[in-house]
């Protein structure tokens, strides 16, 4: 196996007495795309910033490109790109203007630099728009520049932190294709999220965060494996019968959780649950068989939603 | 905090091969950072280029005629022994740097952080906190230069400088409005929230400092116990110097040494502090 690109081990990261990152360890190797999933608050950005080697950690080791951020980070953010969860285009300079001052921050010729931004415009999907001014973007738009402007030192490292959040469904497909088609070109793509379907199109490898800490580690597949059940039976009951649905139906199927406006019951066989439930003489208001997905990965191993 | 080379560092295998190119890649950031902001900044320029000339050459258009035409009509008698155009001339030129250093200071540092937060920007690339500060700063005394430079040429037209060596006051007042633009600097990159302390910083600091530091009248003139108000102040400090050089007003030369090490000290420690404060709000 290659060495790893990021080596962090017993990673802390406190704000006065908050501790935002409470000792985190992960391995990424080269060209591997790893996700950190967790909700909001877990520490997600704060462990990107570190990648980033831009905030300073308060406790153990981080080693990027075989690199201590601490004394070399400029070194090392020479060759990462950096999506950051808020935009921070200049609104002051027109689209492509945008990717040639950023690309002199790396000391790179202004001839190499033209030649990039006229290739990653076309990468973006934004050629018809590099004279625009970046407050005309929409959202998707602003994302694409930014992604853009992050690939103008070829990194060798990219770094998305809630790539698509706050994007239409359709924006977000557009962002997704990009990203998938660097990840086949072997960028390596280290990217947080709280969304599940995002971790398990981008992800080769993910861990769940949770309060600072990892809660698991693997593939989306072999994470929800693992820690779920292979499908998933919801059903309503409505919101004041669900609890009392739930001792009823206690027993079937493998785990029940009971969430305010639904039951989750894991198994096997959804449709086979199903059957048991009517068999009760219960009468869902609603009924879906769905297949596992990251989601009850984290519901299990945290006992709450993602998105709350 | 640890800061020892983790043994990947130092090892070979394709991992060194990596921490090698990067350490390559940083050098040119590392040395030239500061200009590349400068060249960022040049480029936003663009935008406003128009209207930030034609201030530069309306301004100091209006002044003059009201102040050096208008109400020196009712100095005739001049001051200190210059007409009282002569006088004036020399502070309006240093209050011009101040007006530009304002501009520059506040406003633009808090929306780098938060408006339109272009510092984080530039901080995830191989630029540092400092390196930001610097290119920031002189991309301002470029700008404020041209300013002053714009602003002397009008006073050489209304024919107010009496001596050749009044060129000086042109990096006279680029001096005192680089001091003044890094005192509210310092406090400005410590701003979280703008909930109109620029402005008070602006009622309560700029627009006193513009009028009591000898600028329309000598200092003199006020109470002794207004006079401290002109002896903090950076505007005095330079008007004082360039009244020096503009028509050899009668200042002690140890007088000389301390407007010019009381300036320089405030840029020095105003360039230290925005720094800190910068780079730590970055690196948080």
């Amino acid at each position: 196996m290659p060495a790893p690109v990021i080596t962090a081990s017993s990673l802390v990261k406190k704000y006065d007495d908050f501790t935002a990152v409470a000792g985190i360890d992960f391995d990424v190797a080269p060209g591997e795309s790893f996700g950190l999933l967790g909700p909001n608050g877990a520490g997600k950005s704060t462990t990107m910033r570190m990648i980033g080697a831009v905030s300073t950690r308060t406790s153990g080791e981080l080693s990027i490109l075989g690199l201590d951020p601490n004394l070399h980070g400029p070194d090392i953010r020479s060759q990462l790109g950096v999506v950051p969860q808020q935009d921070n285009l200049d609104l002051d300079l027109r689209v492509r203007d945008n990717l040639l001052v950023y690309g002199r921050y790396f000391g790179l010729p202004r001839t190499q630099i033209a030649e990039r931004a006229d290739e990653l415009l076309e990468f973006a999907q934004l050629s018809d728009r590099k004279a625009a001014k970046v407050d005309e973007l929409s959202g998707g738009m602003k994302r694409r520049l930014t992604i853009a402007r992050a690939l103008i030192n070829d990194p060798r490292i990219l770094l998305l932190d809630e790539p698509t959040t706050g994007l239409d469904p359709q924006a977000r497909h557009i962002l997704w294709d990009r990203l998938f088609r660097l990840k086949e070109r072997g960028t390596t793509l280290v990217l947080t999220t709280h969304y599940m379907d995002e971790a398990e199109q981008l992800c080769d490898r993910l861990v769940v965060v949770d309060k600072g800490q990892i809660m698991a580690e693997g593939s989306p597949a072999s994470l929800i494996r693992e820690y779920s059940s292979r499908e998933v039976l919801e059903v309503r009951f409505g919101s004041d019968k669900n609890s009392e649905a739930a001792e009823r139906v206690a027993g079937i199927g493998e785990r029940i959780e009971v969430l305010p406006d639904r039951l989750l019951i894991y198994s096997n066989n959804g449709e086979a649950e199903l059957e048991k439930i009517t068999k009760l003489g219960l009468h869902p208001i609603t009924s879906l068989v769905r297949r596992s997905s990251l989601e009850d990965v984290f519901l299990r191993l945290t006992g709450r939603s993602l998105i709350e | 905090m640890t800061a020892t080379v983790p043994e990947s560092a130092r090892a070979s295998g394709p991992d060194n091969e990596d921490a090698r190119r990067a350490l390559a890649a940083g050098v040119a950031p590392r040395r030239y950072g500061a200009l590349y902001i400068v060249e960022h900044r040049i480029r936003a320029l663009r935008g406003y280029a128009s209207s930030a000339i034609l201030t530069s050459l309306g301004n100091p258009i209006v002044y003059l005629f009201a102040l050096g035409v208008g109400l020196a009509s009712l100095v005739p008698e001049g001051i200190g022994g210059v007409s009282y155009l002569e006088f004036v001339a020399p502070a309006l030129l240093c209050a011009a740097a101040m007006t530009v250093a304002a501009n520059e200071t506040t406003y633009p540092i808090v929306a780098g952080f938060k408006w339109n937060p272009i510092f984080h920007g530039m901080n995830a690339s191989p630029i540092q906190g400092n390196q930001i500060v610097q290119g920031i700063m002189l991309f301002i005394a470029l700008r404020m230069t041209f300013a002053v430079a714009v602003y002397y040429a009008v006073i050489l037209a209304f024919g107010a400088v009496p001596s050749v060596w009044g060129i000086l006051t042109v990096p006279i007042a680029v001096l005192t409005g680089m001091a003044i633009g890094l005192l509210i600097s310092s406090y400005s990159a410590t701003l979280k929230d703008e909930r109109g302390q620029l402005a008070m910083v602006m009622r309560f600091g700029f627009t006193p400092m513009f009028l009591f530091s000898g600028t329309f009248f000598p200092l003199e003139q006020l109470p002794i116990y207004l006079q401290p108000i002109g002896w903090v102040s950076p505007l005095w400090h330079g008007v004082e110097l360039g009244r020096l050089a503009a028509y050899g007003h009668d200042i002690a030369p140890w007088l000389i040494a301390v407007h010019i090490g009381y300036l320089v000290s405030i840029v020095v420690i105003g360039l230290w502090s925005t720094s800190r404060t910068v780079t730590r709000r970055l690196a948080g």
